[in-house]
Protein backbone atom coordinates (compact mmCIF):
# COMPACT_ATOMS: atom_id res chain seq x y z
CA UNK A 1 0.00 0.00 0.00
CA UNK A 2 2.53 2.53 0.97
CA UNK A 3 4.74 1.88 -2.07
CA UNK A 4 1.73 3.32 -3.92
CA UNK A 5 1.78 7.07 -2.67
CA UNK A 6 3.93 9.75 -3.76
CA UNK A 7 5.23 12.88 -1.76
CA UNK A 8 5.36 15.93 -3.46
CA UNK A 9 6.84 18.41 -0.66
CA UNK A 10 6.83 22.04 -1.57
CA UNK A 11 9.56 24.76 -0.89
CA UNK A 12 8.92 28.09 -1.44
CA UNK A 13 12.45 29.96 -0.79
CA UNK A 14 13.42 33.15 -0.84
CA UNK A 15 17.14 33.96 0.32
CA UNK A 16 17.28 30.51 1.52
CA UNK A 17 20.88 30.00 -0.41
CA UNK A 18 22.54 28.61 2.98
CA UNK A 19 19.53 26.22 4.13
CA UNK A 20 17.79 25.08 0.73
CA UNK A 21 21.35 22.81 0.72
CA UNK A 22 20.63 21.75 4.02
CA UNK A 23 17.16 20.88 4.13
CA UNK A 24 17.03 19.41 0.75
CA UNK A 25 19.34 16.74 2.38
CA UNK A 26 17.34 16.51 5.39
CA UNK A 27 14.30 15.86 3.21
CA UNK A 28 16.08 13.40 1.17
CA UNK A 29 17.54 11.46 4.10
CA UNK A 30 14.67 11.14 6.03
CA UNK A 31 12.35 10.52 2.92
CA UNK A 32 14.49 7.81 1.74
CA UNK A 33 15.00 6.00 4.84
CA UNK A 34 11.45 5.42 5.77
CA UNK A 35 11.08 4.05 2.37
CA UNK A 36 9.02 6.79 0.95
CA UNK A 37 8.68 7.98 -3.02
CA UNK A 38 8.94 11.62 -3.16
CA UNK A 39 10.13 14.87 -5.16
CA UNK A 40 11.11 18.15 -3.85
CA UNK A 41 9.52 21.17 -5.84
CA UNK A 42 11.48 24.22 -5.09
CA UNK A 43 9.63 27.50 -6.14
CA UNK A 44 11.93 30.40 -5.94
CA UNK A 45 10.67 33.74 -6.16
CA UNK A 46 13.95 35.45 -8.29
CA UNK A 47 16.01 35.61 -4.82
CA UNK A 48 18.96 37.92 -5.58
CA UNK A 49 21.05 35.78 -3.39
CA UNK A 50 21.40 32.93 -6.04
CA UNK A 51 19.05 30.29 -4.06
CA UNK A 52 18.21 29.14 -7.55
CA UNK A 53 22.00 28.22 -8.40
CA UNK A 54 21.98 26.41 -5.53
CA UNK A 55 18.53 24.81 -6.11
CA UNK A 56 19.74 23.75 -9.81
CA UNK A 57 23.53 22.13 -8.44
CA UNK A 58 21.25 20.25 -6.12
CA UNK A 59 19.24 19.53 -9.22
CA UNK A 60 22.43 17.82 -10.52
CA UNK A 61 23.28 16.22 -7.30
CA UNK A 62 19.98 14.03 -6.90
CA UNK A 63 18.61 14.23 -9.80
CA UNK A 64 15.47 15.30 -11.78
CA UNK A 65 13.13 13.05 -10.56
CA UNK A 66 13.53 14.15 -6.91
CA UNK A 67 14.49 17.85 -7.37
CA UNK A 68 11.74 19.99 -9.48
CA UNK A 69 12.48 23.37 -10.01
CA UNK A 70 9.42 25.84 -10.23
CA UNK A 71 11.10 29.02 -10.11
CA UNK A 72 9.60 32.81 -10.27
CA UNK A 73 10.54 36.04 -11.49
CA UNK A 74 9.70 37.85 -8.20
CA UNK A 75 8.27 37.84 -4.81
CA UNK A 76 4.95 36.55 -4.79
CA UNK A 77 2.39 35.30 -2.21
CA UNK A 78 2.72 31.74 -0.30
CA UNK A 79 -0.69 31.00 -2.10
CA UNK A 80 0.20 31.47 -5.35
CA UNK A 81 3.77 29.75 -4.82
CA UNK A 82 1.65 26.32 -3.32
CA UNK A 83 -0.50 26.47 -6.52
CA UNK A 84 2.38 27.04 -9.24
CA UNK A 85 4.13 24.60 -7.48
CA UNK A 86 1.35 21.78 -7.38
CA UNK A 87 0.61 22.38 -10.82
CA UNK A 88 3.35 20.17 -12.04
CA UNK A 89 3.70 17.83 -8.77
CA UNK A 90 3.22 14.31 -9.80
CA UNK A 91 2.63 12.50 -5.98
CA UNK A 92 -0.69 12.33 -4.22
CA UNK A 93 0.17 13.72 -1.12
CA UNK A 94 1.39 17.23 -0.80
CA UNK A 95 3.74 18.19 2.21
CA UNK A 96 4.20 21.73 2.98
CA UNK A 97 7.27 23.27 5.13
CA UNK A 98 9.52 26.28 6.27
CA UNK A 99 12.97 25.93 3.90
CA UNK A 100 14.53 28.02 6.64
CA UNK A 101 15.28 24.50 9.31
CA UNK A 102 13.00 25.23 11.68
CA UNK A 103 10.58 22.29 10.63
CA UNK A 104 12.80 19.25 10.70
CA UNK A 105 12.09 16.72 8.49
CA UNK A 106 12.39 13.94 10.41
CA UNK A 107 8.95 13.94 11.59
CA UNK A 108 7.86 13.29 8.25
CA UNK A 109 7.63 9.58 8.33
CA UNK A 110 5.21 10.35 11.67
CA UNK A 111 3.29 12.78 9.33
CA UNK A 112 2.58 9.84 6.97
CA UNK A 113 1.89 7.19 9.76
CA UNK A 114 -0.61 9.21 11.36
CA UNK A 115 -2.39 10.46 8.04
CA UNK A 116 -2.70 6.51 7.07
CA UNK A 117 -4.16 5.60 10.77
CA UNK A 118 -7.48 6.83 10.07
CA UNK A 119 -7.03 8.15 6.03
CA UNK A 120 -6.89 11.45 7.23
CA UNK A 121 -7.12 14.53 4.43
CA UNK A 122 -4.85 16.65 6.19
CA UNK A 123 -2.14 16.30 9.12
CA UNK A 124 -0.70 19.25 10.99
CA UNK A 125 2.43 19.69 13.08
CA UNK A 126 1.59 21.10 16.23
CA UNK A 127 3.83 23.28 18.40
CA UNK A 128 1.48 23.45 21.52
CA UNK A 129 0.58 20.05 22.46
CA UNK A 130 2.50 16.68 23.39
CA UNK A 131 5.59 16.96 22.99
CA UNK A 132 5.88 20.06 20.75
CA UNK A 133 7.25 23.04 21.52
CA UNK A 134 9.57 25.93 20.39
CA UNK A 135 13.49 27.11 20.63
CA UNK A 136 14.37 30.34 20.48
CA UNK A 137 12.06 32.50 22.01
CA UNK A 138 12.14 34.94 24.67
CA UNK A 139 9.00 35.28 27.33
CA UNK A 140 7.47 38.36 25.46
CA UNK A 141 7.44 35.99 22.21
CA UNK A 142 6.07 33.15 24.40
CA UNK A 143 3.13 35.48 25.37
CA UNK A 144 2.23 37.11 22.18
CA UNK A 145 1.98 33.20 21.06
CA UNK A 146 0.27 31.64 23.63
CA UNK A 147 -2.60 34.51 24.25
CA UNK A 148 -2.87 34.43 20.33
CA UNK A 149 -3.37 30.99 20.07
CA UNK A 150 -6.02 31.11 23.09
CA UNK A 151 -7.76 34.18 21.40
CA UNK A 152 -8.07 32.07 18.31
CA UNK A 153 -8.94 28.82 19.91
CA UNK A 154 -11.82 30.95 22.06
CA UNK A 155 -12.88 32.75 19.22
CA UNK A 156 -12.70 29.96 16.27
CA UNK A 157 -12.98 27.11 17.89
CA UNK A 158 -10.97 25.40 15.36
CA UNK A 159 -10.38 21.76 16.69
CA UNK A 160 -6.72 21.92 16.05
CA UNK A 161 -4.57 23.15 19.00
CA UNK A 162 -2.01 25.01 16.59
CA UNK A 163 -3.40 27.19 13.66
CA UNK A 164 -0.66 29.34 12.60
CA UNK A 165 1.94 26.23 11.80
CA UNK A 166 3.07 25.78 8.39
CA UNK A 167 4.42 22.32 8.58
CA UNK A 168 1.44 19.79 6.81
CA UNK A 169 1.01 16.91 5.15
CA UNK A 170 -2.17 17.55 2.22
CA UNK A 171 -4.17 15.37 0.09
CA UNK A 172 -3.19 16.91 -3.14
CA UNK A 173 -6.89 17.57 -4.22
CA UNK A 174 -7.88 18.81 -0.69
CA UNK A 175 -5.32 21.27 -0.74
CA UNK A 176 -5.97 22.91 -4.29
CA UNK A 177 -9.87 22.90 -2.82
CA UNK A 178 -8.57 24.68 -0.10
CA UNK A 179 -6.30 27.24 -1.57
CA UNK A 180 -8.30 28.05 -4.23
CA UNK A 181 -11.12 29.02 -1.09
CA UNK A 182 -8.72 30.86 1.22
CA UNK A 183 -8.35 34.85 0.49
CA UNK A 184 -5.92 35.62 3.02
CA UNK A 185 -2.12 36.30 3.23
CA UNK A 186 1.00 35.70 5.23
CA UNK A 187 0.22 33.82 8.75
CA UNK A 188 -3.84 34.17 8.43
CA UNK A 189 -3.51 32.26 5.27
CA UNK A 190 -2.03 29.19 7.37
CA UNK A 191 -4.79 29.77 9.88
CA UNK A 192 -7.52 29.78 6.94
CA UNK A 193 -6.70 26.99 5.63
CA UNK A 194 -7.23 24.65 8.74
CA UNK A 195 -10.59 26.58 9.32
CA UNK A 196 -11.99 26.30 5.96
CA UNK A 197 -10.54 22.65 5.92
CA UNK A 198 -13.18 22.01 9.06
CA UNK A 199 -16.02 23.96 7.06
CA UNK A 200 -15.26 21.57 4.33
CA UNK A 201 -15.50 18.60 6.46
CA UNK A 202 -11.99 17.53 6.13
CA UNK A 203 -10.75 15.72 8.51
CA UNK A 204 -7.38 16.99 10.48
CA UNK A 205 -4.95 15.26 12.91
CA UNK A 206 -2.11 16.50 14.61
CA UNK A 207 1.47 15.83 15.01
CA UNK A 208 3.46 17.35 17.88
CA UNK A 209 6.67 18.93 16.74
CA UNK A 210 9.26 21.33 17.44
CA UNK A 211 10.11 24.19 15.83
CA UNK A 212 13.78 25.81 16.15
CA UNK A 213 13.05 29.36 15.71
CA UNK A 214 15.86 30.67 12.39
CA UNK A 215 19.06 29.11 13.72
CA UNK A 216 20.62 30.83 10.90
CA UNK A 217 19.14 34.71 9.77
CA UNK A 218 16.49 36.65 11.58
CA UNK A 219 13.18 35.60 13.13
CA UNK A 220 10.54 38.45 12.57
CA UNK A 221 7.38 39.25 14.19
CA UNK A 222 6.51 42.88 14.45
CA UNK A 223 3.56 45.36 14.65
CA UNK A 224 2.63 45.27 11.38
CA UNK A 225 2.17 41.43 12.09
CA UNK A 226 0.29 40.93 14.96
CA UNK A 227 -2.30 43.81 13.27
CA UNK A 228 -2.96 41.46 10.53
CA UNK A 229 -3.14 39.15 12.51
CA UNK A 230 -5.33 40.00 14.79
CA UNK A 231 -7.77 41.31 11.56
CA UNK A 232 -7.41 37.90 10.52
CA UNK A 233 -8.43 36.18 13.26
CA UNK A 234 -11.88 38.96 13.56
CA UNK A 235 -12.59 38.51 9.15
CA UNK A 236 -12.97 34.38 10.06
CA UNK A 237 -14.60 34.94 13.29
CA UNK A 238 -17.22 36.50 11.58
CA UNK A 239 -17.17 35.03 7.96
CA UNK A 240 -16.81 31.12 9.25
CA UNK B 1 -23.03 25.98 5.36
CA UNK B 2 -23.26 26.64 9.69
CA UNK B 3 -23.33 30.04 11.50
CA UNK B 4 -20.38 31.94 11.89
CA UNK B 5 -19.19 32.23 14.87
CA UNK B 6 -19.80 36.01 15.37
CA UNK B 7 -23.57 35.64 15.23
CA UNK B 8 -23.73 32.03 17.29
CA UNK B 9 -22.05 34.49 20.30
CA UNK B 10 -24.38 37.24 19.32
CA UNK B 11 -27.05 34.69 19.60
CA UNK B 12 -26.08 33.16 22.91
CA UNK B 13 -25.43 36.72 24.43
CA UNK B 14 -28.63 38.14 23.38
CA UNK B 15 -30.79 35.10 24.75
CA UNK B 16 -28.74 35.41 28.06
CA UNK B 17 -28.92 38.93 28.60
CA UNK B 18 -32.92 39.23 27.04
CA UNK B 19 -33.14 36.75 30.44
CA UNK B 20 -31.25 38.47 32.76
CA UNK B 21 -32.60 41.92 31.67
CA UNK B 22 -36.30 40.36 32.10
CA UNK B 23 -35.72 39.20 35.49
CA UNK B 24 -33.91 42.17 36.80
CA UNK B 25 -36.65 44.43 35.46
CA UNK B 26 -39.20 41.99 37.53
CA UNK B 27 -41.00 40.96 33.92
CA UNK B 28 -41.39 37.44 35.81
CA UNK B 29 -41.75 36.55 39.65
CA UNK B 30 -39.78 33.98 41.40
CA UNK B 31 -39.53 33.36 45.19
CA UNK B 32 -35.96 33.17 45.02
CA UNK B 33 -34.20 33.76 47.80
CA UNK B 34 -32.42 36.84 49.02
CA UNK B 35 -28.60 36.37 48.78
CA UNK B 36 -29.47 34.31 45.11
CA UNK B 37 -31.35 37.25 44.11
CA UNK B 38 -28.25 39.85 44.85
CA UNK B 39 -26.11 37.28 42.73
CA UNK B 40 -27.96 37.47 40.00
CA UNK B 41 -28.21 41.16 39.58
CA UNK B 42 -24.35 41.40 39.37
CA UNK B 43 -23.75 37.68 37.30
CA UNK B 44 -22.94 39.48 33.97
CA UNK B 45 -20.10 40.92 35.90
CA UNK B 46 -19.13 37.63 37.53
CA UNK B 47 -18.68 35.52 34.32
CA UNK B 48 -16.84 38.15 32.38
CA UNK B 49 -14.81 38.40 35.79
CA UNK B 50 -14.41 34.74 36.21
CA UNK B 51 -13.79 34.08 32.51
CA UNK B 52 -11.02 36.63 32.66
CA UNK B 53 -8.92 34.92 35.55
CA UNK B 54 -9.65 31.58 34.12
CA UNK B 55 -8.36 32.92 30.76
CA UNK B 56 -5.24 34.54 32.27
CA UNK B 57 -4.56 31.78 35.09
CA UNK B 58 -4.39 29.11 31.57
CA UNK B 59 -2.51 31.67 29.45
CA UNK B 60 0.35 31.57 32.40
CA UNK B 61 -0.04 28.17 33.07
CA UNK B 62 0.93 27.71 29.36
CA UNK B 63 3.22 29.96 29.11
CA UNK B 64 5.17 28.68 32.06
CA UNK B 65 4.67 24.78 30.84
CA UNK B 66 6.07 25.88 27.06
CA UNK B 67 8.74 23.64 25.51
CA UNK B 68 12.12 25.20 25.23
CA UNK B 69 13.47 22.27 22.85
CA UNK B 70 17.00 23.09 24.00
CA UNK B 71 17.47 19.29 22.56
CA UNK B 72 16.23 20.06 19.15
CA UNK B 73 18.37 22.70 18.64
CA UNK B 74 21.68 20.89 19.51
CA UNK B 75 20.33 17.79 17.38
CA UNK B 76 19.83 20.14 14.27
CA UNK B 77 23.13 21.66 14.72
CA UNK B 78 24.33 17.91 14.30
CA UNK B 79 22.62 17.25 11.38
CA UNK B 80 24.00 20.64 9.90
CA UNK B 81 27.26 19.52 10.36
CA UNK B 82 26.98 16.22 9.05
CA UNK B 83 24.89 17.48 6.24
CA UNK B 84 27.40 19.75 5.41
CA UNK B 85 30.09 16.52 5.22
CA UNK B 86 27.99 14.65 3.18
CA UNK B 87 27.24 17.48 1.13
CA UNK B 88 31.08 18.31 0.54
CA UNK B 89 31.62 14.50 -0.17
CA UNK B 90 29.37 14.24 -3.08
CA UNK B 91 30.42 17.49 -4.90
CA UNK B 92 28.12 20.12 -3.80
CA UNK B 93 29.89 23.02 -5.67
CA UNK B 94 28.98 25.75 -3.29
CA UNK B 95 30.71 24.29 -0.25
CA UNK B 96 32.66 27.22 0.23
CA UNK B 97 29.70 28.95 1.53
CA UNK B 98 29.57 27.86 5.20
CA UNK B 99 33.52 27.74 5.33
Amino acid sequence: MATLNKYSVLLPTYEERNNLPLIVWLLVKHLSESGHDFEIIIIDDGSPDGTLDVAKELQRLYGKDKIVLRPREKKLGLGTAYIHGIKHATGNFVIILDADLSHHPKFLPEFIRKQAEKDYDVVTGTRYSGNGGVFGWDLKRKVISRGANYLTQVLLRPGVSDLTGSFRLYKKAVLEKLINACVSKGYVFQMEMIIRARQFNFSVAEVPITFVDRLYGESKLGGSEVVAFFKGVLYLFATT
Amino acid sequence: MAIPKLYQWLLAASIFMAAWLSYVAGFFQTNLRQEYHNIILVLPIYLLMAFASYSLALLGYRVATFNDCIDAAEELQEDVKEARKDLERIGYKYASDWQ
